[in-house]
């Protein structure tokens, strides 16, 4: 108890001759603590945004198009790194030798390299140095890059699209019921029914909508060149790519690991006591190998995906708007910077607490499985 | 006696070259499909990798500038320190891997061949003999090690010693003729990357055992400290804790007092690189039976002695492949430096890359320090396993 008490005083002494340094230096320097600020004119241009922005705007609607950008660099840097990330992992596994081998050099290369090395390396080895607009670099036809960036065809919606949403979430609620009903069924839920039957709802209820809807639903528009850069599709920043490449290459070398371990904790004798027990592979899959991998898996996932927002920061290196950046542009406009910073790393660890919140919860629900 | 039959051998398809071909490549049509895919991905990367490297990449950016990408701006009339600093690291290097054995005996193996190898590139100037050196007194360290079999606790304890001696031989001292003074500002390139990771994780070492053990405490008001820093630097990114210690570590101190930035980096790698280390040795004291604190409780021993002789020791030794991890992390993480405008090895290659003669090589420059930092980090990645497999962790 006597030590507790200790403690918590040399705590507060600390913390009270740190608060006390700071505000001294604070009003020495003319620095203001508090989030005024918010509310005043920003004055300065971002490259791109979610949501309109303009110089006019407030420094809180800056910092707000900063943190839409790091969410939106992350949820695509999540998605793609998982897709890359668990095909490295299952190559690494393979008995191709020289699918194996690639994997390990490609997992051994991009782990052993500091991130900021990559996304440098990109922007500024890659991007800045593709060809002007005259010399585009063209892929089949759709696909274009240059030094303003990156083009890509963009899905629009037309008359009909509404509708087709209908079909679609149709094939959904279908597939979702088809799946808990089949795999409730004892009879049903060892056979392939309960991943087959959802997959052909899901794809044949919005393929009936496409067909009846006569006009399609959905159109692709491509870029097209103008007399000075492309219009139309979709235009992607090269910082935008850049940081997103690079968070996505690095991390699905980390994510391939993770998902190597996850299949290898698996022991052999459960896989062949199912193929004993007459289990098909894709039976073994999903009953023996999935349910039991995904429960190795998801801690050190959840922790991957955080580490890549938290990377996302690093766009700060090579001028991609996200939140950080932004922050330390009104850092230096302001000249306040202990409230900006305070408030950029609430910002992040809400982020962090909010994503293992839901990592937690989904991650109980694997864990029941076990028994 | 029995006759000779004639016994078949196997068939000369599941043998030999053909046979690990046929098993290994060419199992199935898929694995052919496979194979070839593969054999068309890596011609089409490699071969014009290796063009570029060997015809037009300028690699002569790299040697023009070398010293700036070891030491950056330190004095180059003072570099013989860092060479000294080196052969105290190669001493220990040489002492170790005969004490010690094990992977550190193959480190410091691979260590010589380094070595051997850096002195047969075309490197001019006293390089050269630095390295040579340097190879001798690994040699040297390892015959003298040989002796010094019982002295293991003293080895550790001079690793300690020269972790500090290396310190005051490249700061010096104010008004000293032989080792005049250089401010950490002056510090860079490959030698300040090693510094700022070598000397925030000796530095987290016992805030992170603190931080573990204040999170496993029965006294709320320190359990609750402990957790609330572990999570609130957990979630946060290193960069902006950079930022902070660079704008608000001046603050914080009384007036008058100044650091460099070198040394406010360093802080923030610290404070971040502890909040890691909590959790691993947390890891590792969570694994320790508790029987064992039992046991040493029913010797008479009080709970402060339990932790420092029982716990402490088999937790530590358990975590040090996880430490390693860390600092290969770490090592990886002092790039983030160059954001606050410090000229580590990747400060530097972008300092060098500003200079108009050397425009437009960044592939050079940032191939040339990736490799660097490939090369340190594979080695220590390489050898936490072979740890791991000698600790027998997740075996015991």
């Amino acid at each position: 108890m006597v030590s507790q008490i200790v403690f918590v005083i040399v705590v507060a002494l600390v913390a009270f001759f740190l608060y006390s340094n700071v505000s001294s230096a604070m009003r020495q320097r003319g620095l203001v603590a508090g989030f005024d600020f918010l509310n005043r004119e920003s004055g300065f241009e971002i490259g791109e945004g979610l949501i309109p922005y303009t110089s006019s705007d407030t420094y809180g609607r800056a910092l707000l198009v900063g943190l839409l950008n790091t969410l939106l660099v992350s949820v695509v840097g999540i998605f793609f790194a998982t897709i890359l990330g668990v095909i490295t992992g299952v190559a690494r596994l393979s008995s191709n030798w020289l699918v194996n081998r690639i994997a390990a050099v490609y997992i051994e290369i991009f782990r052993n390299t500091p991130l900021l090395v990559q996304l440098v390396f990109i922007y500024f080895g890659v991007f800045v140095k593709l060809p002007p607009v005259r010399d585009t670099l063209e892929f089949a036809g759709a696909f274009y890059a240059n030094q303003r960036g990156v083009f890509i065809p963009r899905p629009v919606p037309s008359s009909g699209f509404n509708s087709w949403l209908g079909f679609i979430a149709a094939g959904v609620i279908a597939a979702g019921v088809l799946w808990v009903i089949l795999s409730r069924n004892p009879k049903t839920r060892v056979t392939l029914y309960p991943l087959i039957a959802p997959v052909v709802a899901v794809i044949v209820l919005p393929a009936l909508g496409w067909l009846l809807a006569g006009q399609a639903p959905l159109g692709l528009e491509f870029p097209e060149r103008g007399k000075f850069n492309f219009t139309g599709g979709l235009a992607l920043s090269p910082e935008f790519s850049a940081l997103t490449l690079g968070l996505v290459i690095y991390t699905a070398a980390f994510i391939a690991e993770v998902v190597r371990g996850g299949l290898q904790a698996v022991k052999r004798g459960q896989i062949e006591a199912a193929h004993a027990l007459g289990l098909n592979e894709i039976q073994i899959l999903q009953l023996v190998v999935f349910p039991q991998a995904m429960r190795v898996i998801v801690p050190p996932l959840t922790s991957q995906y955080l580490n890549l927002v938290k990377n996302s920061s690093l766009a700060i290196a090579i001028g991609y708007p996200d939140l950080f950046n932004v922050g330390a542009t009104t850092m230096n406009q302001t000249g306040q910077p202990v409230p900006v910073i305070i408030l950029v790393m609430a910002i992040y660890l809400s982020i962090s607490l909010f994503t293992s919140l839901l990592m937690n919860i989904y991650n109980t629900r694997v864990q029941i499985l076990e028994k | 006696m029995a006759t000779s039959v004639d016994t078949l051998g196997p068939p000369s398809t599941s043998v030999g070259v053909i046979g690990w071909l046929r098993k290994n490549l060419f199992s199935s049509w898929f694995n052919s499909i496979l194979t070839i895919i593969c054999l068309v991905l890596i011609y089409s990367v490699v071969s014009p990798l290796l063009i570029w490297a060997f015809t037009s990449a300028r690699w002569t950016v790299i040697t023009e500038n070398l010293r700036l990408f070891m030491t950056g701006p330190y004095p180059p009339d003072q570099v013989w320190r860092v060479w000294l600093v080196l052969v105290i690291v190669s001493a220990m290097f040489g002492i170790s891997a005969s004490v010690f054995g094990g992977t550190i005996r193959t480190f410091g193996t691979w260590l010589a061949a380094g070595y051997l190898l850096l002195a047969l590139l075309p490197f001019g100037g006293d390089g050269r003999v630095w390295l040579l050196a340097n190879l001798a007194i690994l040699v040297a360290g390892f015959l003298a090690g040989t002796r010094l079999q019982k002295w293991r606790a003293w080895v550790v304890a001079a690793w300690l010693v020269s972790f500090f001696a290396t310190l005051v031989l490249l700061q010096g001292f104010s008004g000293s003729t032989v080792l005049p003074e250089i401010g950490t500002n002056q510090w860079g390139g490959l030698l300040l990357t090693f510094m700022l990771a070598v000397v925030s994780i000796v530095l987290s070492f016992p805030l992170g055992i603190l931080l573990a053990l204040g999170r496993r405490s029965h006294l709320p008001a320190i359990k609750i400290f402990s957790i609330l820093y572990i999570e609130l630097v957990r979630g946060v990114p290193l960069v902006t804790i950079l930022f902070m210690t660079q704008i608000m570590l001046p603050l914080f101190l009384p007036q008058g007092m100044r650091v460099d930035n070198v040394v406010r980096a360093m802080a923030a790698f610290t404070l971040f690189t502890a909040a890691y280390m909590a959790e691993n040795v947390r890891g590792g004291l969570q694994a320790i039976p508790g029987g064992q604190i039992e046991a040493a409780q029913a010797l008479g021993l009080n709970n402060a002695l339990v932790t420092l002789f029982i716990v402490l020791p088999q937790a530590l030794r358990m975590v040090i492949p996880a430490i390693v991890s860390l600092f290969i992390s770490l090592f990886k993480d002092t790039t983030l430096a160059t954001i606050v405008a410090l000229l580590e090895l990747l400060g530097v290659g972008r300092s060098v890359l500003a200079q108009p003669e050397f425009l437009g090589l960044q592939t050079e420059v940032y191939v040339f320090i990736a490799a660097i930092f490939f090369v340190f980090s594979y080695a220590m990645s390489f050898a936490s396993y072979r740890l791991e497999a000698a600790l027998g962790v997740g075996k015991r």
